[in-house]
């Protein structure tokens, strides 16, 4: 495009949905400070080995449970390890858990929810039934029950939380190309002949995107949590490898003597699922139609 | 009204058999042979013939299902491995400790977060509005078992007011059961009450905006009385079964409370199950759980009809 013509059209031009979801979600501090704290810290986790002073898995018997210092920020730990560099280390466990467990539950849970709400009748019958039958375990008692079953580590805790974690999104996507595909241009799409398959990704998936990327960010929080949580049982990250549980899990038994101990991890996790949900309920209120502005 | 009740039974049958499935399928997620995992230390190859053949592992999966599903709809769960107790009774004797736990915490969330939630939403947009926001998304954002750990930490290490574990049965003695059980209450609850609180508001904002509200407004009715007697009837009604379906979620914030209080329930069974590898025990716990949620699930869904007529048949 010209130069000329795009100061022509720069005054009514209509915003493109995105744009303007981008702009309400810019007036939004607490989104925005959501958006913040999880650049941060994925900045944080990327750059580990650059930020964190000490070495997080080395252990010294000469700083046993040492409180907080200029030379240990956090305090150390009943090993003699800085705890400072051991929550560096810990986003790294926690993001992954959360990003690749979510990122499980989409690749599943999305094409499923297509074909549940685009395929043939029995295909959703069956999909649904499945659906409804793992909703009705308590997420994380599944979790757990999966993680006990695949054996303890941070691979299949992460594996059993997106297992869990994946009929929340097949019902979701079925729920949305139930709306959309009685949409006019649905119908002009396939009284032209197209197939299937491309109807559902070319004009059915970007209509379910702003409800699925808000969904995404809402279960990276959970995801986290229960993260933490298998971590804290031991199901999780396995030692030495930090891990904010983990963490946790060790501070109990020193509560009386190294308090700090357990003060740091689990605000770690709070930050983290305080800003996922900051930014997940600043999502939904930028892609909601009804809202103005 | 009973029609419904039967119709909503009919459809939860798929469901009930693929939560069954689904559960039974677990123990086939174990690498290497079951029979030897069973055995444990034992190496004797005729112990873990014996185990096979008592358990049935010689046979094809889906006969293992039936002799399984058999057992289960007799209320035979199976036997611990570890306790050499059934499964039922274990979880006879644990599950009566969470639902006690889960009651409490029900009843903490519910008289913090539904009057939260409707002074958040009559007073919109004020300086109210906002700390019951900034609570509720500290109730959401919270890790349970950090706030347990925090709590302890106040309370029993530095106040030495509650004891930091254990479990004592309101039968024995109510007092010091309600001294064990008050800080995983709290723990388990401060997570709902953020969900009741979001639900109670939104739900109070719709009633507020509604014709009903205006009438009974315009009809120069006292403002107590139109945000009590019209809009909070109508509000709370789906909050309370949001409240049903919430007391499942319970059961699963129970497992690490308990694990962090000591506390001798449902959640602490599943977890001693898990390390030492006593699966029948974790099989048991999930479907016992699953039942009591889907259970739930028909009750809010019945209640809910009970109290909109509307959706009455």
């Amino acid at each position: 495009m010209s130069g000329a013509t795009a100061i022509v059209n720069a005054g009514n031009v209509p915003e493109t949905p995105l744009r303007r979801a981008w702009r309400r979600l810019k007036a939004r501090k607490a989104a925005m400070f959501g958006l913040v704290v999880i650049i941060a810290l994925v900045l944080i986790a990327i750059f580990a080995p650059l930020i964190a002073p000490h070495d997080p898995i080395k252990q010294s018997w000469t700083a046993v449970r040492k409180a907080p210092s200029a030379l240990y920020w956090f305090g150390t730990d009943e090993v003699g390890r800085d705890l400072f560099s051991r929550i560096i280390y810990g986003a790294r466990a926690s993001l992954a858990a959360g990003v690749i467990s979510v990122g499980i539950a989409v690749a599943l849970g999305v094409p499923l929810g297509l074909l549940a709400g685009y395929g043939p009748r029995w295909v959703d019958a069956i999909l649904s039934r499945v659906t409804d039958a793992m909703l009705a375990s308590p997420f994380l008692i599944l979790a757990i029950a999966l993680a006990a079953f695949l054996g303890p580590s941070l691979t299949n805790a992460m594996i059993a939380i997106g297992i869990t974690a994946t009929p929340i999104f097949i019902r979701l996507t079925r729920g949305q190309v139930l709306a959309v595909k009685v949409e006019d241009y649905v119908e002009s799409a396939r009284a032209v002949g197209n197939p299937r398959w491309r109807i559902a990704v070319k004009h059915i998936l970007p209509n379910v995107m702003p409800q699925l990327l808000v969904q995404i960010t809402l279960t990276i929080a959970t995801a986290v949590i229960a993260e933490a949580s298998l971590s804290f049982l031991g199901l999780g990250q396995q030692p030495p490898s930090p891990s904010w549980g983990s963490m946790l899990n060790s501070a109990q038994r020193f509560l009386t003597n190294a308090p700090w101990m357990a003060i740091w991890p689990g605000l770690a996790i709070f930050i983290t699922v305080l800003s996922f949900n900051l930014l997940g309920d600043g999502l939904r209120d930028a892609f909601d139609p009804r809202e103005r502005g | 009204m009973l029609l419904l009740i039967a119709r909503r039974l009919m459809q939860l049958i798929p469901t009930v058999i693929i939560v069954s499935m689904m559960i039974f399928g677990l123990q086939q997620l174990l690498p290497g042979d079951p029979a030897t995992i069973m055995a444990g230390e034992e190496r004797d190859p005729e112990v873990i013939e014996q185990i096979r053949k008592q358990y049935r592992l010689d046979q094809p999966i889906p006969v293992q299902y039936v002799y399984w599903i058999k057992g289960v709809v007799t209320g035979d769960l199976g036997e611990s491995m570890r306790l050499k107790e059934p499964v039922s009774t274990l979880v006879a004797q644990k599950l009566p400790v969470t639902l006690q736990l889960a009651t409490m915490a029900m009843i903490i969330a519910i008289f913090i977060g539904v009057p939260a939630g409707i002074v958040s939403a009559v007073k919109k947009g004020t300086v109210w509005d906002y700390v019951v926001n900034v609570i509720s998304l500290w109730g959401i954002s919270t890790p349970n078992f950090w706030l347990g750990i925090l709590l302890i930490f106040l309370f029993s290490v530095h106040l030495g007011w509650l004891p930091a574990s254990g479990y004592v049965s309101p039968f024995e003695d109510p007092w010091q059961s309600l001294k064990t059980t008050i800080m995983p209450a709290f723990v388990l609850g401060n997570s709902i009450a953020g969900v009741l609180m979001r639900h109670t508001r939104a739900a109070m904002l719709q009633a507020l905006s509604s014709d009903y509200v205006r009438t009974a407004r315009a009809k120069g009715l006292n403002e107590n009385r139109v945000i009590l007697a019209h809009a909070m009837r109508n509000a709370l009604t789906p909050v309370i079964t949001l409240g049903a379906l919430e007391f499942g979620t319970l059961l699963s914030g129970a497992v690490l409370t308990e694990q962090i209080f000591t506390i001798p329930g449902f959640g602490k069974l599943i977890v001693d199950a898990v390390f030492n590898r006593d699966y029948a025990v974790v099989q048991g716990v999930v479907l016992v759980t699953s039942a009591t949620y889907i259970l739930l699930n028909l009750l809010a869904d019945l209640g809910y009809i009970l109290v909109n007529p509307r959706l009455r048949p």
